[in-house]
């Protein structure tokens, strides 16, 4: 491998502070009682103790994937402390927060206050795993959108909560959503009633700031008829020797005719560049068209992490809905990603996509793993899928595992798969056209992702173009 | 064309290179004035390309000794990129593929990178649009290029003309062109041997590297060298060209051993 390509991913990781606040941390462990506490200290009703105590006692019967083509030594789950929450956390308005996590903020690039007013972006971010504020709860109100920390959720709209949590990812699903449903914390929750287009595009920042606690969200958003929100989820960490876990929930239902649109940039601190450290994303995503006519559309741009597994899915159970799954992920150094989509069609007439772009550089593995379910009833059922890997040096590697399975002969399915590289000889094409490295790279990359980042929000395909450019910089050069 | 008072572009002195540990240029000399269209010839594995790439600053080579000098500068002491600013053209015998690179927009990036290292203007997209379709003119080029992935798909005659329609927008001082007529049919090679000779003028010079005379039919060499084991072994005029594609390679060989 020439020196030219050995430096361009070894931009130093940026969101690697640590705040100093105190944090209500419950020891390290997971038990009956531990889970009994963290319901209690969240004063939380009946019904939601028992949904997490038939999880936990399912999730004892369950063992750990061992499918996903990824590496990592065994999990201690009694290493891991299962709730952490700043301190002091009664918070009513921004003016309460505590001014250090707003400098965190702020160093997050979250945008909040007046910068997101000018975005119009109203932010929920959970830090660690309480919700600490909720912009524009006030505005979204007026048209009857609830948006709010899963908490507050339980609290002001339990019958919402009960009727849906699990219904899309029940709480036996893997093993890592039982987990999750045994002790989610907090997370964030979205109703858009009937008719409602939410007017602005929602938004959540996730953290993890404390070092050997995991962090377990639950996030629910429910559209229902004619409805549609776009929803934004980003998420960052601070460096820490120690691997965390981040095994999040995330539940989406669309009703008829209504659409969601969920994005995610995920930079959650990927360890070192010899492969120490790093957060260990274990995420279930799961959307449910259950009306007809609906659409949920996952963008995803996955740069961070130690290992990422996780399959942002599409049950198409309504008559002529559709699934979209647009998806960059990117890996560094040691970093590990197995990810994908599920697209089950069950409707007639049901329509899904899937672009994904894989992008390996350093000594890092990239597997797209995905699957076409085509149901025996969904007559006229479409997929299209298009998986692209591009190699950056000659040590890492890309794999592509498409699994399809069709039970209804008027279904067609199509599948494009294609790998590229960047190696010394493209670069030197640029360079013999003047190109230096960096810029050829930065083309080279943007060019490969386009597909998937004109599906981003405008705010958000600027900070991860900028981000890409970050995780790549000195790889090449 | 050959004048005696032309300005020399290329001085190559001696040159010797190696990828890895196996040497392949052995010793070159080389003069190239400008006006002058030189031709490189000569077997399989013997240097050719190897030293179009040197030329050009291929990271793979490692030259191990003489000298080049470009309008007497120090060729070698330029990265690749410094070079092709400076008017070093190289044509590619295979140009890379970039999915999701719009032609359009990679012509205009090196277009305007060159410009600007040149201290000329740069264009804008709209500017440059009109510029790009003129020269894609003189290569017989549909505008839909411009829209496409740059040589993404392209057939090898596509992926040759875009490599002159480069050349057309750098206006280099030095082309060296790598098997450019590899993979044309003949009416391709015509439009493309075409627009090299409209390209070219007193000003510049030309290396065509190839294995075949039938280039030579549209674009004539003012000198062929044949080169082989990493040498140039004999220097003649374009009637040298007709004699090997008459003869083969093996005569010269002996005749220079």
């Amino acid at each position: 491998m020439s020196a030219v390509i050995q430096n361009l991913v070894n931009q130093p990781y940026k969101h690697g502070f640590v705040t100093d606040i105190e944090s209500d941390v419950v020891p390290k462990g997971l038990s009956e009682d531990v889970i009994r506490l963290i319901s209690a200290k969240k004063g939380e009703p009946e019904w939601l103790l028992e949904f997490r105590l038939k999880a936990y006692r399912h999730w004892l019967t369950m063992t750990e994937p061992t499918w996903p083509n990824v590496k990592y030594p065994k999990i201690d789950f009694q290493g891991i402390s299962y709730f952490s929450a700043p301190k002091p956390k009664k918070l009513a308005s921004m003016d309460e927060v505590d001014p250090e996590l707003l400098r965190t903020f702020e160093k997050l690039g979250v945008p909040m206050n007046e910068r997101a007013a000018l975005a119009g972006v109203a932010v929920d971010v959970i830090f660690d795993s309480v919700s600490v504020a909720t912009t524009y709860k006030k505005k979204l109100a007026e048209v009857g959108v609830i948006f709010c920390s899963f908490s507050e959720a339980v609290k002001d709209h339990p019958e919402l909560v009960q009727k849906y949590l699990g219904s899309v990812v029940p709480a036996g699903d893997n093993f890592y959503a039982a987990l999750n449903s045994a002790v989610f914390t907090d997370g964030s929750f979205c109703f858009i009633p009937k008719g409602v287009r939410c007017p602005m595009e929602l938004s959540t920042y996730f953290r993890i700031n404390t070092q050997e606690s995991g962090q377990f969200e639950r996030t629910l958003i429910v559209a229902e008829d004619n409805a549609y929100v776009s929803y934004l989820e980003g998420c960052t960490a601070p460096k820490f020797d120690t691997n965390q876990l981040h095994a999040a929930v995330v539940e989406l239902v669309t009703l008829d005719n209504a659409e969601i649109k969920y994005s995610t940039v995920q930079n959650w601190y990927a360890g070192d560049e010899n492969g120490k450290g790093g957060i260990y994303n274990f995420v279930t995503k799961r959307g449910l068209c259950k009306g007809v006519n609906s659409k949920i559309s996952w963008t995803q741009v996955e740069t961070g992490s130690a290992i990422t597994w996780k399959y942002p899915s599409c049950i198409l159970q309504g008559d002529n809905s559709s699934g979209e799954f647009y998806s960059v992920a990117l890996t560094n150094h040691h970093q590990q990603a197995d990810t994908g989509t599920k697209m089950v069609h069950i409707g007639r007439n049901t329509r899904s996509k899937i672009i994904s772009k894989g992008i390996s550089a350093g000594f890092s593995n990239n597997s797209y793993r995905g699957l076409v379910k085509i149901g025996a009833r969904a007559a006229g059922a479409r997929n299209f899928s298009q998986c692209d890997s591009m190699l950056i040096g000659d040590k890492c590697g890309a794999n592509t595992f498409p699994y399809i399975q069709v039970a209804n002969s008027t279904a067609k399915v199509e599948h494009e798969a294609s790998t590229s590289k960047i190696g010394e000889d493209q670069l030197f094409y640029f360079a013999s056209r003047g190109i230096a490295n960096e810029e050829a790279v930065s083309m080279i990359i943007n060019g490969f992702v386009q597909d998937v980042f004109v599906h981003l929000p405008m705010e958000f395909a600027v900070e991860a173009t900028k981000l890409l450019g970050l995780k790549l910089e000195g790889s090449v050069g | 064309m050959i004048r005696d008072n032309a300005p020399e572009l290329l001085e190559v002195r001696n040159l010797a290179a190696k990828i890895g540990e196996r040497a392949i240029l052995k010793g070159i000399n080389l003069r190239v004035k400008a006006g002058e269209v030189h031709a490189i010839m000569g077997p399989n594995g013997s240097g050719k390309s190897t030293f179009a790439k040197v030329l050009a600053g291929h990271p793979s080579y490692e030259v191990t000794g003489g000298d080049v000098l470009f309008e007497a500068r120090n060729l070698l002491e330029l990265s690749p990129e410094e070079r092709a600013r400076a008017g070093v053209f190289l044509g590619f015998q295979y140009p890379m593929e970039v999915p999701g690179v719009s032609n359009s927009a990679f012509l205009r990036l090196i277009y305007n990178t060159v410009q600007g290292a040149r201290g000329r203007e740069e264009l804008d997209p709209l500017e440059f649009d009109d510029y790009v379709r003129e020269k894609m003119k003189l290569l017989e080029m549909d505008p839909a290029f411009l829209e496409r992935s740059l040589n993404a798909g392209f057939s090898g005659g596509e992926k040759k003309r875009n490599e002159i329609l480069q050349m057309a927008l750098l206006e280099p001082k030095l082309a060296i062109l790598d098997e450019t007529d590899s993979g044309l049919d003949i009416d391709a090679l015509r439009v493309v041997a075409n627009g090299i000779n409209k390209l070219h003028s007193a000003d510049d010079g030309i290396v065509l590297v190839t294995h075949y005379q039938r280039l030579l039919n549209y674009i004539e060499p003012d000198y062929v060298h044949v080169m082989e084991g990493g040498r140039i072994i004999k220097t003649g005029d374009k009637s040298l060209a007709l004699e090997l594609e008459s003869r083969g390679y093996d005569w010269v060989a002996k005749e220079a051993a």
